[in-house]
């Protein structure tokens, strides 16, 4: 049995550099603020979505529209894993009709929460234009998914994982590659 | 969740109450979606077996069986066959040749929920089985109190009627007391069942008392039909001594939240003033209702669990 | 169940004999010429005789239950003389008395006359009670005198209660004449209103509609009064609350003309046994709390309740199959009398087993005024032969009733009857 390791990919610097580029290519991509609306998933998206906020803030003086959403009763394993929302779920109030929606995620793998995520969003409109932002993509896509903007590419074998931790959850910001 | 039925709140573990309180929350936020429909269900099939007439609590079913995608189909059973009870048996058993994943069931007898798991092997919900259990009003008036209050234990809940006829009342008692809150029945000492408070629970006929006591009131209707066999003396009566009129309450400066199951005997148990009143929360019961039989729907059925 | 025909010589050896009336329980051998008893203890049969080992069984009375409902004429889908003697037998059960209650009810002489013949053909011996009132419907009295002259041995209109109490006391003035208790099978109806189970918590956590325990012993108190009054021979059927077992204590220490019975499932159930809403537990009078059961047992102990009987009541599944509201009241009992009685009063309630054949073989036939010297020789044999010790479990292929609705189905019993010998057979319960 071979002995798991723990390796530090990225440090809170790195991070933090990493999110602000996300946020400059967010706008430079969509010709600056106006009709963008963040979503982020449930659970790290969250703190994600609301970081890239607030450095669009900084950047633009907007404070854009923000939402969050808990894909649990969009999953595609629904037949097989019966699994329990979060209490803090799914909040959109603001619509999406004819945004361009951000969806923030930590780490980007399978794609299905992707997918979750976009069949979730029809249920509260049309957006003109959905993107995907992710702090970490780590390869091995099981559905035809792209990310639009990444933090990092972390490409990963069988057996190995990527786990965000983040200041909000976990007291630190880390990137960990476990194998 | 600990059992594969919902047949009764006697016994039901707390930890399952708390989960259904919480998911039905998240189904309500999906509820207040442009596009009320989530795919959880989709592909199973479920069946509303009702023996009894109920228009709203079938209603609150299909609705919630709909917007978890799953398919419905709805069986009524006339009564001239069900007072013969033949039927019963054989309605099972067609129903379990054809392949269904959960049955839905009101009977007018108490265990008729519990009898019915000798036939099938699929999952049953009792939506209420005579004067013996309603779990889900049960679950979906606890979710309603915990969203008003924040929480149920301690809570003081008066209820209030005919409770010796009622499986909202037994259910309630149940499940309110396996939560932690208090409970007080009032009613006429002829329709209060013999040895309830062997249950936990405290008995006062006087109306007043109670309402200045509780935290809210679960307001029961009164039929009529009590009037013959010497338990109810007149409608006048007992809406003189129970009846919940906004005199009664202006007499008590106090918020008091009201409940009340539905379907509601306007002037008798309850006047027009109260039930259309802001202390009133019946209406947030009947989306609760949805929302808390979405939650069961999806716990019971949905694949298996692993949180 | 094997039934053979008894061997002009037979000899139950090796047993322990068990003399109920004379107190008698001690190694010994009993021989039995041409059907009737030759000899006991001291015998000297033929080299020939047919020898069955008894070694370790108890050789006895055989068993006579005065309450079973063996539905002929009428309901001869849920039970006949015929299947009902085979349950008897398996019971260890050589003497029944049939209650009238069939369809139509048994209130002529005629019909005494019915269950008279039909027995002939039957293995054991099966007596008619007679009902009290014409059509059982509580009005006017029957024909007692001609019923009695054609073979009624007690009159009840058992499942039904004489609710007037006029019609009551004529009743017993009237059978008082012939020697012969009335039965009345004790029930307010109008305080029982539609009960299915006991008034207690538990009927309360069931939802179901319950009648408290003075809905019998109300009523049982009139009767008693009454028999009091009248001086006349009162029998209490299947007592079941621990405040009638109070009156008829009271009422028996003034007067010697009153007897009592009790049936197994009172003596083994509680209300507490209800919570699945199994209808073979719906019984009239219904299964009460612990404490009502502790009184029936201190009744037997103390002589106040004088009798067992298991008021076998046989309903098919269809009947039973039904919710609990809707499925009628009984269940069977001959087959599992001996192995419930015996494990709740010797084993678990230190009654003395001479005591427990008391209250199966000579007391029930002295209350209807029968031969009870089962052993003086010369007697047609009719013998019960036992383990009393052997744990077993009830299970459907112990049922010999057409109807099977019993509770026992998976209970553990203590005691089992192993031969019966009556009318010339003897019955092998394998």
């Amino acid at each position: 049995m071979t002995p798991s390791k723990t390796k530090q990919i990225m440090d809170a610097e790195s991070i933090n550099r990493s999110i602000t580029r996300l946020a400059h290519e967010i706008l430079e991509h969509n010709n600056g603020p106006d009709n963008i609306i963040l979503i982020g998933i449930i659970t790290r998206g969250e703190p994600l979505a609301k970081r890239l906020r607030k450095l669009i803030e900084n950047i633009t003086n907007i404070k854009i529209p923000i939402g969050f959403l808990d894909i649990t009763f969009h999953r595609d394993d629904f037949r097989t894993r019966l699994v329990v929302p979060q209490i803090k779920g799914t909040d959109i109030h603001d619509s999406i009709d004819d945004k361009i929606v951000i969806l923030v995620d930590d780490v980007l793998f399978t794609g299905r929460t992707i997918r979750a995520a976009m069949d979730e969003l029809n249920a509260f409109g049309r957006p003109s234009n959905i993107q995907l932002a992710v702090l970490v993509d780590r390869g091995h896509r099981e559905l035809p998914i792209r990310p639009d903007y990444v933090g990092k590419n972390i490409p990963t074998n069988e057996g190995e994982n990527v786990k965000v931790l983040l200041k909000e959850f976990d007291k630190k910001d880390l990137v960990i590659l476990n194998s | 969740m600990k059992n594969k039925h919902l047949l009764g709140l006697k016994d039901f573990p707390s930890e399952d109450i708390k989960k259904i309180i919480d998911t039905s929350f998240s189904f309500k936020e999906v509820l207040n979606r442009p596009i009320k429909k989530v795919p959880s269900l989709q592909g199973k099939t479920i069946v509303n077996l009702f023996f009894e007439n109920s228009t709203r609590t079938r209603i609150s079913f299909e609705l919630a069986q709909k917007r978890l995608s799953a398919d419905t189909v709805n069986f009524s059973a006339s009564s001239s066959s069900l007072s013969k009870g033949e039927t019963f048996k054989d309605t099972a058993q067609n129903i379990e040749a054809m392949k269904i994943d959960a049955v839905v069931m009101r009977h007018p007898n108490p265990g008729a929920a519990l009898h019915l798991t000798n036939y099938i092997g699929s999952i049953i919900i009792n939506a209420g089985d005579g004067a013996h259990e309603h779990p889900t009003q049960a679950l979906l008036d606890m979710t309603t109190l915990k969203e008003k209050f924040g929480y149920l234990k301690g809570l003081k809940i008066g209820i209030v009627g005919d409770i010796s006829h009622s499986r909202v009342a037994l259910s309630n008692m149940y499940g309110l007391k396996t939560m932690g809150a208090e409970i007080t029945l009032c009613g006429p000492a002829t329709l209060i069942p013999p040895f309830i408070e062997d249950l936990g629970v405290n008995v006062n006929y006087n109306i007043d008392e109670v309402i200045e006591w509780a935290d809210a009131l679960n307001i029961l209707r009164i039929q009529r039909e009590r009037m013959s066999g010497g338990l109810l003396p007149s409608i006048r009566e007992y809406r003189n001594l129970f009846g919940i009129s906004s005199e009664r309450l202006a007499k008590h400066k106090k918020e008091l939240v009201i409940m009340h199951p539905g379907p509601m005997n306007r002037g008798v148990e309850i006047d027009s003033s109260v039930a259309d009143s802001d202390q009133a929360i019946i209406l947030d019961q009947v989306l609760n209702g949805v929302a808390s039989r979405m939650a069961i729907l999806y716990l019971l059925l949905g694949g298996k669990e692993i949180n | 169940m094997k039934i053979s025909k008894l061997n002009k010589n037979t000899v139950l050896k090796g047993g322990i004999i068990l003399d109920p009336i004379n107190n008698i329980e001690k190694k010994g051998d009993l021989y039995i010429k041409d059907g009737k008893i030759n000899s006991l203890f001291k015998i000297d049969p033929p080299k020939e005789a047919n020898v069955i080992d008894c070694k370790g069984l108890i050789i006895t009375h055989g068993f006579m239950d005065m309450h079973v409902h063996f539905r002929e004429p009428g309901r001869e889908d849920k039970e006949t003389l015929n299947s009902g003697s085979m349950a008897a037998l398996k019971g260890g059960f050589t003497r029944v008395c049939v209650m009238p209650n069939t369809q139509p009810p048994l209130d002529s002489p005629e019909s005494m006359r019915y269950i008279i013949d039909r027995s002939e053909e039957c293995p054991i011996h099966i007596h008619p009670i007679g009902s009290i009132s014409k059509g059982q419907e509580g009005k006017e009295l029957t024909e007692m005198g001609e019923m009695i002259a054609e073979g009624a041995v007690a009159f009840s209109d058992d499942g039904l209660p004489v609710e007037n109490s006029r019609i009551m006391r004529r009743a017993l003035e009237y059978s008082n004449m012939f020697g012969v208790p009335i039965i009345n099978h004790a029930e307010d109806l109008c305080l029982k209103d539609d009960g299915v189970m006991h008034e207690g918590v538990v009927s309360t956590q069931l939802g179901l509609k319950s009648s408290p325990g003075i809905t019998e012993s109300n009523m049982i108190h009139r009767d008693l009064e009454l028999a009091d009054l009248t001086q006349s021979r009162l029998h209490v059927p299947h007592v079941s609350s621990s405040r009638s077992v109070e009156h008829i204590n009271v009422m028996k220490n003034k007067n010697n003309n009153i007897t009592a019975e009790v049936s197994p499932h009172h003596l083994f159930f509680t209300d507490e046994d209800l919570t699945g809403f199994d209808t073979n537990l719906k019984v009239a009078p219904p299964i009460r709390s612990n404490s009502d059961r502790k009184a029936l047992i201190k009744g037997v102990k103390d002589g106040t309740i004088n009798c067992i009987a298991t008021d076998h009541a046989p309903h098919t599944s269809e009947e039973k199959e039904k919710t609990f509201d809707l499925a009628p009241f009984g269940m069977i009992g001959l087959e599992s009398c001996f192995g419930v009685v015996n494990k709740v009063l010797v084993k678990e309630n230190k009654i003395k087993l001479n005591k427990l054949i008391q209250l199966l073989t000579c007391n029930p036939r002295k209350n209807l005024g029968f031969d009870y010297d089962l052993f003086k020789i010369g007697t047609q044999a009719e013998i019960t032969v036992l383990d009393p010790n052997v744990k077993w479990t009830f299970t459907k292929h112990d049922i010999f009733s057409k109807s099977k609705n019993s509770p026992f189905v998976g209970k553990e019993m203590n005691g089992k009857i192993i031969f019966t010998i009556v009318k010339g057979y003897l019955s092998e319960i394998k």
